[in-house]
């Protein structure tokens, strides 16, 4: 009994939450004593005993008496014994809570109350302009400076993306399908070598002219829609997204262009000037240059009221390729007369001049199959026909022909991949196959069969993952050819996460 | 007498050292505009100047443009009414702010006071400071994200709030980038105007 009595003690001592009772006073205890007086001998012993340890508990006051007072506490003592007891404890009974709480509500109140709402945008503007803006006034001169050209690319792009552009990829065992992805049905495509039938548009929807309709596949949810018919025997010749947006180019047999606008299926305005089919199409910003059976190229301007800017005369037989380069520099015609034609762009416009750059007549067949380098914009790549088999690259500046390969097979359409450094093509008798090519080497990296009749056109989706490719078999095939590896991606994040060395030091 | 007639000839005045921040101004945001890749390089050529070669547009609009801001605002600064000057680069097709710089006007202490201070402060020395900005300028292609898409600039200008507005211009909003990380370059002063360089770019991360 004695002993938990004293144990309770040196626990109330210890424990700092509770309310400070230290060893009970004297009176208390007399009282105590006096009331339990019938208790034994050794409870008044053990109270001398209990008297000696705390008086020893408490060494450094300077009287026993005192250190049996309910004020004096042995806390700080006890404290520095205690594990961790460097800590700050607030002492609870020195703040007063509730008095606290009262402040702070009040403070809330009154605030809202007193500041009126100017007030408070000032302290706003202070804090995030470092001035107050109502005594200022931010001025600028009316007429802005002209924007660069459009299709300029930021010449810095060679100095930042270095590692972006697609570097030849070190494992050549990338898995590439054998088999289509997909396979969509195109009854009643023209089967004709010199028209441009399809086109992917960078809002990932596909146009494709079947015969006199023009159907628009959306890749993203599948939808398809019919979005024009042509009347009589008329049928569809070319078609051509602008670069971005939803207007549609179509050129006609009766030697129309057509413009329309797929958001609102509404048809824009027909462009007039050529006597026969329009083959071909190609946008440059405003300007629609369309190339035509009669072999002249015209350039719209789809703005003005009157459109017919300039007409080119490069060709003898109907022009079946045309592409603009990227950059907007250079428009590429190729013509069933064998012909290659470079024009240069107008230095501050974006039509061409009317005298072509370059001539080339390497090819010994028609040349309907283009394209344009994505990141060399003065490479192109040219395929000719039947007669002549070839895949040749030139180099647009210095008017080279950098490589030229045998493809042993007819070239009907070219693209490049802007996921890796590859080229694919497809073609026409014997294999009806497509191939994928690496560049610069030219060598070939895999061969896709399917098609059972001549590949006719190819077109990519705007990730550059899928190609899709129409056949003379009347089906669409969607080959997922070039797709965005992971480790891919994540290299690009990391570029784009880690912060240059240069960015820390330079201050 | 001859050290009086030094200290004549290396005086500028209030206006002087308006020229001198315009013609700073001048060069700095011509070769932010080349440096940066706004415009196309062939609309550039080379001019030597503080002792090193700095680009400057050939674009008779832009020319224009800059002419008649700086023309301005020298007029401004003049009158001390200047804050501080900002070139706003922002995206054409989303009228997304990317990258602003900001030129902070000061105030040289007794500048506001008196109207008819001097400065001796050598213009050599000046000039030698501003070329160490441009070179920071120039040098600031490596650290900054590149600015892959058509962009154009606008050149803004802070003023006291009564001012006169001239009726070419007009007023705007500040532009604001977000999630924005700015480094400060050097400063210079001519004793009178103080001008510090800080670009603040959009942290794509």
């Amino acid at each position: 009994m004695a002993q938990f009595k004293f144990w309770d003690d040196i626990n109330s001592l210890l424990n700092m939450d509770g309310p400070v009772n230290g060893p009970a006073p004297r009176w208390l205890k007399k009282k105590e004593g006096a009331s339990n007086s019938n208790t034994s001998s050794s409870n008044s012993s053990y109270n001398s005993s209990k008297l000696k340890s705390s008086s020893l508990n408490s060494t450094k006051t300077p009287s026993k008496g005192k250190s049996k007072t309910p004020s004096k506490t042995p806390t700080p003592n006890k404290a520095c014994r205690t594990p961790g007891g460097d800590r700050f404890i607030p002492s609870r009974s020195a703040s007063n809570l509730d008095l606290a709480y009262l402040k702070l509500m009040q403070d809330s109140t009154t605030k809202s109350e007193s500041n009126s709402n100017k007030d408070v945008q000032k302290a706003i503007a202070e804090n995030v302009f470092g001035t107050d803006i109502t005594n200022q006034k931010i001025l600028t001169y009316k007429n802005k400076a002209p924007t660069a050209p459009q299709g300029f690319q930021n010449p810095m792009k060679v100095l930042y993306t270095q590692v972006k552009t697609p570097a030849s990829v070190k494992v050549n065992s990338r898995y590439i399908p054998q088999a289509p992805d997909r396979i969509l049905d195109a009854p009643d495509i023209v089967d004709d070598f010199y028209l441009n039938l399809i086109d992917w548009g960078s809002h990932n929807i596909l146009a494709a002219a079947l015969g006199s309709h023009v159907y628009l596949w959306n890749a993203d949810t599948g939808n398809i829609e019919q979005l024009m018919e042509l009347e009589g025997n008329d049928y569809i010749c070319s078609l051509s997204w602008i670069q971005d947006g939803f207007c549609l180019a179509v050129g006609t047999t009766n030697g129309t262009v057509e413009l329309w606008d797929c958001s609102r299926s509404k048809k824009l305005r027909i462009m007039e000037g050529h006597s026969a089919r329009v083959g071909s199409l190609a946008w440059n910003s405003y300007i629609l240059s369309s190339g035509c059976r009669s072999g002249q190229i015209i350039h719209h301007d789809v703005r003005s009221r009157e459109h017919v800017i300039s007409t080119l005369s490069g060709h003898t037989q109907e022009v079946c390729g045309l592409k603009w380069s990227p950059d907007g520099k250079y428009l590429a015609s190729g013509g069933n007369d064998n012909v290659l034609n470079i024009w240069q762009s107008v230095a501050g416009s974006y039509h061409s001049q009317t005298s072509p750059l370059h001539v080339f007549t390497a090819h010994q067949a028609a040349v309907k199959a283009l394209a344009w380098c994505p990141w060399q914009p003065y490479i192109l790549a040219s395929g000719g026909g039947t007669a002549d088999r070839h895949i040749r690259l030139w180099n647009c500046n210095t008017g080279s022909c950098v490589n030229s390969i045998d493809t042993k097979s007819q070239v009907s359409s070219l693209l490049w991949s802007t996921n890796y450094k590859e080229l694919i093509s497809g073609h026409g008798f014997v294999h009806n196959e497509i191939v994928i090519w690496k560049y610069p080497g030219m060598t070939r990296v895999a061969e896709l069969m399917g098609h059972t009749s001549r590949v006719l056109h190819l077109a990519m989706s705007a990730d550059g993952s899928t190609v899709l490719s129409a056949g003379a078999d009347e089906t669409l095939r969607l080959w997922k050819c070039f797709p965005k590896t992971k480790d891919k991606v994540k290299d690009v994040e990391k570029i784009k996460v880690k912060p240059s060395v240069l960015k820390q030091s330079i201050r | 007498m001859t050290s009086a007639a030094q200290d004549i000839q290396s005086a500028i005045t209030v206006k002087g050292s308006a020229d001198i921040v315009c013609d700073y101004l001048n060069y700095g945001i011509n070769s932010i505009l080349f440096q940066r890749g706004l415009y196309p390089p062939e609309n550039f050529k080379p001019d030597e100047n503080y002792g090193v070669t700095l680009w400057m547009t050939t674009d008779n609009k832009i020319k224009e443009f800059l002419l008649k801001t700086l023309d301005q605002l020298r007029n401004w600064l003049v009158d001390k009414a200047v804050k501080k000057v900002v070139l706003v680069i922002a995206n054409v097709a989303t009228l997304e702010v990317l990258e602003r710089w900001d030129f902070n006007v000061e105030y040289e202490e007794d500048t506001l006071t008196n109207p008819d201070k001097v400065s001796s402060k050598p213009i050599k020395q000046i000039r030698n400071e501003i070329r160490e900005i441009l070179k920071q300028i120039s040098a600031s292609v490596s650290y900054l994200p590149l600015l892959d898409c058509l962009c154009s600039f606008d050149v803004q200008i802070y003023t006291k709030g009564d001012i006169d507005m001239p009726s070419e211009w007009n007023e705007t909003a500040p532009a604001v980038i977000q999630n924005a990380q700015s480094v400060k370059m050097r400063s210079f002063s001519t004793n009178i105007h103080k001008m510090e360089t800080i670009v603040t770019y959009k942290n794509d991360i």
